[in-house]
């Protein structure tokens, strides 16, 4: 086995309405920064041990799935990395 | 007959819940979740609040414990279930109900009454109103906005599976009618089939005489069908 730190960034799909983005942008717009567009993430760090890298990357995709996304909304994705 | 009122860590409704519900003349009773369900349960009432912190997303963690498990099966055998406000969160969290409710277009918490039209009044929780009728009911939350495919909310539109649309004191829906930015204003829907159903507005809030305006009552006596 191998310990990974595997790193799932959540984020709202296309088109979908982000009130918290749209008023942190107005609020950096207000304080004079200049920019086109803010989005949001979650950013969630899961260490864990598998037999691979691909093991490693379908836990973290099922636990998406499951739980720290909501396919309704949310689009995903998994980068893996070994931990020392 | 008992309602068995779902309460979650967090859960602030539920004790309003019983009350409405006992005060209409059903047995209503709190069942803590880890308890599981009572065996002679013939409705289940998923109560507002704000079970477990609203951690990761309103709705999620409650969707995920084990006693959701069980009103799933419940509601697969027919038990009527029904979900207010984070009981709505955690219905469309849990898939008994299509869709997600998600931040305000506000981005803030409202807690204010609106008036709602009623869409398909051939469903137990609004068959006591008819289609097209303006109730009005209080809201309380801060992720209350109706999100979900354009193509399924058509489907759902088509299959009669919206309850209720936020609109005027006229019954027309506008954008200004439209408190947290629910797509096509929707205010609350069915599961597949609609003995289970979910809505934000708080049925429960107004549903006893001494409080004024009773137009909630006729939502909970979906649970006698």
């Amino acid at each position: 086995m191998t310990a990974f730190t595997v790193t799932v960034t959540v984020r709202l799909k296309h088109g979908v309405l982000d009130p918290e983005a749209e008023t942190t942008q107005r609020s950096l717009e207000r304080l004079g920064f200049e920019l086109d567009d803010l989005r949001g993430a979650d950013v969630f760090e899961l260490d864990l041990d598998a037999e691979d890298a691909d093991a490693a990357a379908d836990r973290a995709e099922e636990m998406a799935e499951r739980l720290l996304a909501n396919p309704t909304i949310h689009d995903y994705d998994v980068e893996v990395t070994e931990r020392e | 007959m008992t309602i068995a009122v779902i309460q979650f860590g967090g859960s602030n409704c539920d004790r309003d819940s019983v009350q409405a519900l006992g005060s209409m003349g059903f047995g209503a009773e709190l069942v803590w979740h880890e308890d599981g369900l009572p065996e002679d349960v013939t409705g289940i009432m998923l109560p507002g609040g704000f079970s477990y912190g609203d951690y990761l997303r309103a709705g999620a963690m409650a969707a995920r414990s084990p006693i959701m498990s069980e009103v799933r099966e419940a509601a697969a055998d027919g038990t009527p279930v029904l979900g207010v406000c984070n009981g709505a969160q955690i219905g469309c969290e849990s898939s008994l109900t299509p869709g997600a409710f998600t931040t305000n277009e506000s981005a803030r918490f409202q807690c204010e009454h609106v008036h709602l039209r009623v869409e398909n009044a051939d469903t137990p929780w609004t068959s006591q109103y008819d289609t097209g009728e303006v109730i009005e009911l209080p809201i309380a939350h801060g992720e209350g906005r109706y999100e979900i495919t354009d193509d399924r909310l058509d489907e759902l539109e088509a299959e009669g599976r919206i309850l209720f649309k936020y609109c005027d004191a006229e019954g027309e829906v506008s954008p200004e009618a439209n408190p947290n930015g629910s797509k096509h204003a929707v205010a609350g829907v069915t599961g597949e089939s609609d003995h289970v159903a979910v809505m934000m507005p708080h049925p429960e809030r107004a549903s006893l005489d001494d409080l004024g305006r009773t137009d909630g009552q006729p939502v909970l006596s979906g649970f006698a069908d």
